[in-house]
């Protein structure tokens, strides 16, 4: 170390490679998290179900959707990022996934919420296969991380259903 | 301030100071100097003082729940480490070596150039020391 030069790149390198370890660490510190989250979706009214002139389904729904994501906050997260969708099994796609509705919830205050909203994304399948069809409504989340690794997971809840007949 | 009076004004205060001075990276108008101690205990207290605060501000961090609180600290600490350990304070040059004047060596006869007889002719190098008291 021998000359202010030299002392100064040598603190800025060392402290720079232990801030990195540091938030190594930092984010293997979130695997000793032990989310709960709950959620659920009623679906309040069909506004619409209608065949497209290009022969495509497309159907408007109004949902209320509620759930307590607080859990899945730690001090190493800086936003979460969730969204609605739709799945569905059809004979030519074995799963069609259509994302209804999403959100980013930036602090854990606003974690546990409830909303009244129709489907914030146009809901049109491949084809025609909507009428009578059951489907499920999932709730994924992505923990976004200050820094390090990303976890993402989510909640199934089955038992929904189209009408027999457009509206 | 002429550097010759510099010196002898440092001297009157009793900063050890030699005619080899490092200039450092800002060059104030005053050239301090560190020993080799001084260089050991400096890189010695900047390891130590930023792997302590490294682990200051991640427990205060995790304890707090705050990743902010976490790169303040760390931040605070580098600052302060650097602060102690770049510039040349005079605790880092207690050991200082004292360098012989040009005129005293004049006086002391220099080591004699050996030329050893080898078969391929090799010829050593000439090595001159200056002597520290």
């Amino acid at each position: 170390m021998h000359s202010f030069g030299h002392r100064l790149n040598g603190l800025l390198t060392f402290s720079v490679t232990i801030l990195a370890i540091m938030c190594a660490i930092a984010s293997l510190s979130d695997n000793l998290n032990t989310p709960s989250p709950t959620a659920e979706i009623k679906i309040m009214n069909i506004n619409w179900f209608q065949k497209q002139p290009q022969g495509n389904d497309e159907v408007s729904l109004t949902m209320n959707i509620s759930a307590d994501l607080q859990s899945l906050f730690t001090w190493n997260t800086k936003q979460l990022f969730i969204f609605v969708a739709a799945e569905y099994e059809t004979p030519k796609n074995s799963l069609n996934q259509v994302s209804l509705w999403d959100a980013i919830i930036p602090a854990k205050e606003h974690a546990k919420f409830w909303i009244h909203t129709s489907n914030k994304y146009r809901f049109v399948d491949q084809g025609n296969n909507l009428r009578g069809k059951k489907f499920n409504l999932t709730l994924h989340w992505h923990v976004m991380p200050k820094t390090g690794k990303m976890f993402a997971d989510k909640i199934v809840m089955a038992g929904y259903s189209f009408p027999e007949e457009y509206r | 301030m002429s550097y010759f009076t510099q010196n002898s004004l440092l001297s009157f205060l009793g900063y050890p100071v030699s005619l080899q001075t490092f200039l450092p990276l800002s060059a104030p108008s005053l050239h301090f100097t560190m020993d080799w101690q001084g260089q050991k205990l400096a890189e010695q207290i900047m390891q130590i003082m930023l792997l302590v605060f490294a682990v200051t501000a991640f427990v205060a961090g995790y304890v707090l729940g705050s990743f902010q609180m976490m790169v303040l600290v760390y931040a605070g600490g580098v600052t302060l480490t650097g602060l102690i350990t770049i510039p040349n304070w005079p605790f880092f040059n207690r050991h200082p070596l004292n360098w012989l004047d040009p005129s005293e060596a004049e006086k002391h006869p220099k080591p004699q150039v050996t030329v050893s007889s080898k078969k391929k002719g090799f010829k050593r190098h000439q090595l001159v020391f200056y002597y520290c008291r």
